[in-house]
């Protein structure tokens, strides 16, 4: 069951991802990209991480990819136009040296003994990821509020109009 | 067998999602295509945290995705305004156009 289901998402995710760089119109990448975000959120389930999956549901596919559709339509952003198909060549053996090379680590470091089974790891709720975020990860949350802040000013100078002086 | 997923197919998942995004981030030459695709690549080594998170039966794993997300929301936010500026200035959103730096 656990297989079938992580076949099933893995694929989705995988198909999506092909779409989002073979699209040419952005909001279909888009659209393509929530795709590999929910199937991820499924995935994330699946190891039990309940909290993450909720948060990439939220804050990825709801928050950031509506701020990326609402900037496509905004600049009513066309299909590109492709120039050539040139960069195929060196692009996809190098992409499957890449990814042969990538499995071959994966499969020498991580023979199959760690098995994943849903339920497996429990550690993974609400309740768990807050005791972690403000014991051991106190100094990393509050940078992030900085962090946040700076994005905010530096969203707004960016993004304003031009006062006359 | 078929009841447990071996932990070397999710990081082979995230490997191939990684190298789609680098893919998107080279030949791509719409800029919020590019920046998705760079999206793409944050959202496969998340899963290699809560993966690897799993493995150890470890919790900071999904900390650490928690960081990332927040940064790349940070990141959207700033990117995308510069986006905006870019084509206010310019009225296009092709990669090839914007290279006043290079010469």
């Amino acid at each position: 069951m656990d297989v079938i289901l992580f076949l099933i998402f893995a694929l989705i995710a995988v198909a999506c991802a092909i779409n989002v760089v073979v699209q040419t119109h952005p909001i279909s990448s888009a659209l393509s990209l929530v795709g590999v975000m929910g199937s991820l959120a499924v995935l994330y389930l699946l190891l039990g991480a309940e909290f993450i999956a909720a948060a990439q549901v939220i804050v990825y596919a709801g928050a950031i990819m509506v701020l990326f559709v609402f900037v496509i339509m905004l600049l009513n952003a066309g299909a590109e136009t492709r120039k050539g198909r040139s960069y195929l060549i060196p692009g996809a053996p190098l992409l499957i040296v890449f990814l042969g090379l990538m499995a071959f680590v994966v499969q020498r470091i991580f023979p199959d003994s760690t098995m994943v089974r849903f339920g497996g790891f429990t550690g993974g709720g609400p309740k768990d990821v807050g005791t972690a975020l403000f014991t051991t990860y106190l100094l990393p949350f509050e940078v992030t509020s900085i962090l946040i802040l700076v994005a905010i000013i530096g969203a707004i100078v960016l993004a304003r109009k031009e006062i006359d002086q | 067998m078929m009841n447990a997923v071996p932990i070397s197919w999710f990081l082979t998942l995230s490997a191939i999602l990684f190298a789609l995004g680098v893919a998107g981030f080279l030949f791509r030459r719409n800029i919020i295509t590019v920046f998705m695709s760079i999206e793409l690549m944050l959202n496969a080594v998340n899963l290699s945290f809560v993966t690897f998170s799993y493995q150890h039966k470890e919790v900071s794993g999904h900390l650490f995705t928690f960081f990332v997300m927040v940064v790349a929301a940070a990141e959207a936010a700033v990117g995308l305004a510069i986006i905006l500026t870019v084509f206010k200035g310019r009225s296009t959103l092709n990669i090839d156009d914007v290279n006043s730096m290079k010469n």
